[in-house]
């Protein structure tokens, strides 16, 4: 089963970690990549840049609209994600949990399982 | 082209590097002289893979022939024919071509050729990554996979970028004159600048595509000695490159008055310095030469306060004259900063506020970090550099520009 591990971030804790903090969590990430690789449950990862790099395109029931970031309200966005295939919900908890970002408070990651997949690589 | 996937297969195993460096140089004069007889790139070069193949068996065994390029030509050729008769309707005229003698001979041919292969993969109806991965492939003879790597997409989708390429130009013929030129140098700036700076990702350098972007300036400077924007562009790099040592530590980006420059490469500073200093008299610059001596400048400063940065801000004056766009300026702000100091810096760089080329760059607000920083306003310099980190989409420059905006800030 593949889940998408999203990486809920947001600004304002980001930007209060320390340099060591980060650190941590950049060398976390590493580990924490060796580990599902090596498990065999790694597919893929892409870290997003920040909300202020967006473009939106949305639909207006006429010509689409194109807006520039950053247009978030909320505080929290999606800084990245892991897509992983595991063999159950439970599992993918558990390797959910092994990322560093769910050491520091106020960071979160949330598992929504696939429903179709298509890519080149995949 | 295909000569370095072959570093891992049993066919090479004992292909030594020196014969695999021939094969790699001698394919795009190979491929291009085909392609300028019989057109047809992309059957060309399967011939050429073909006859590369081949080349990296028999040489280690048999030795290398008394005319490899010719002996690469002849076998391409021959694969070429061996097709063409399967075409019957085709026979006839094909084998007439395909039978001609080895081209032995024409050595001066054989250069043209390989610049015009250059202006081929630079063709205007191609994309900038077109060209790019075109010129990479074709001229630079990295396998697919690898230009897919150096640029993080999947080997799939450069595969199709490629192919996509080569059917966008399978009827055009080899250009005749140099007016792709300008289109060749940029392409080779964009290897180079995403080999020295990844736009993206976890790594500040690629090095092999900086590499490979020298090896080709060197190739088509030796083709066009002549001209200045060409050595202006290959001492660029050189001049560039020769920091790459000392641009990052732990993964984090050293700014240029940071640097250590007893490890700054000396033999590419001189190489480069000699090329500017041998050019510059020749006649007014273009832009690559100005860059070059401006890259030169810094590069012979003993330390980073001994910068003569008067003669940078003349040079800058000059290229935002001959080339202006807000990139020059925003390098002309610094320059400004350090002559006339950060409120004339500043003054210039709110002239950019309004440029929607570069409002939202990081650029410009790391570069305002800086300055306000010098100016003692180092309150408002953590917006920018806080800022700056956010927009920019390399790992190590934005753990640079958060350490700047989380400083420790002498009192006072």
């Amino acid at each position: 089963m593949k889940y998408l591990l999203i990486m809920q971030v947001n600004q304002e804790i980001l930007d209060a970690l320390s340099e060591d903090e980060r650190k941590l969590v950049m060398e976390g990430h590493g580990e924490f990549m060796k580990t599902i690789q090596d498990s065999g449950e790694f597919i893929l990862t892409q870290a997003l840049a920040d909300p202020a790099n967006s473009t939106v395109v949305s639909g207006t029931g006429g010509t689409p609209a194109v807006t520039d970031g950053p247009f978030i309200e909320a505080k929290e966005f999606m800084g990245g994600f892991y897509l992983i295939d595991c063999e159950s919900k439970e599992r993918a908890i558990e390797i959910a949990k092994l990322i560093p970002d769910t050491r520091v408070k106020g960071l979160s990651i949330e598992i929504r399982p696939v429903m179709f997949s298509c890519g080149a690589d995949l | 082209m295909n000569v370095n996937a072959n570093a891992n297969g049993n066919a090479s195993a004992s292909v030594s590097g020196e014969i695999e460096d021939l094969l790699r140089s001698l394919a795009p004069q190979v491929l291009g002289t085909l392609v300028r007889r019989h057109g047809q790139f992309e059957s060309c070069e399967d011939a050429v893979q073909e006859a590369l193949l081949a080349a990296s068996v028999q040489w280690p065994e048999h030795g290398v022939p008394s005319s490899p390029a010719g002996w690469l030509i002849t076998v391409a050729g021959r694969r070429l024919t061996d097709q063409w008769r399967s075409e019957a309707a085709r026979r006839e005229r094909e084998l007439t071509v395909g039978m001609e003698p080895p081209p032995q001979d024409e050595p001066s041919r054989h250069v043209d050729d390989t610049l015009r292969l250059l202006f081929l993969c630079c063709h205007p109806k191609l994309s900038a990554p077109s060209q790019v991965a075109l010129t990479l492939r074709a001229v630079g003879g990295l396998t697919t996979a690898q230009i897919a790597h150096a640029f993080l997409v999947p080997e799939a989708t450069m595969a199709q970028r490629i192919s996509r390429a080569k059917q966008t130009i399978k009827g055009a013929g080899f250009p005749d004159g140099p007016e792709r030129l300008p289109a060749v140098l940029q392409v080779l700036y964009l290897i180079f600048n995403e080999g020295y700076t990844a736009t993206s990702g976890p790594d500040l350098q690629r090095v092999e595509l900086a590499t490979e972007a020298i090896r080709l300036a060197r190739e088509v400077h030796r083709l066009l000695p002549g001209d200045g924007e060409v050595a202006g562009l290959l001492a660029l790099m050189l001049l560039t490159d020769a920091r790459r040592g000392t641009r990052s530590a732990d993964g984090v980006l050293v700014p240029l008055a940071e640097q250590d420059r007893d490890r700054w490469d000396r033999a590419r500073i001189e190489e480069g310095v000699a090329l500017v200093t041998g050019t510059l008299p020749k006649g007014p610059p273009g832009p690559y030469l100005v860059q070059a001596a401006i890259a030169a400048i810094h590069d012979e400063a003993p330390s980073a306060e001994e910068t003569d940065w008067a003669e940078v801000l003349i040079l800058y004056k000059i290229l935002d004259r001959i080339a202006p766009n807000p990139m020059v300026t925003l390098n002309r702000a610094i320059a400004t900063a350090m002559v006339h100091g950060p409120a004339e810096g500043l003054a210039l760089l709110a002239t950019l506020d309004g440029d929607k080329r570069i409002a939202g760059h990081y650029r410009l607000a790391a570069v305002r970090g800086h300055l306000l920083d010098l100016a003692g306003e180092h309150e408002q310099a953590r917006e920018h550099y806080r800022r700056a980190a956010r927009l920019t989409l390399s790992l190590p420059e934005r753990e640079y520009l958060l350490r700047r905006a989380q400083r420790q800030l002498p009192v006072g």
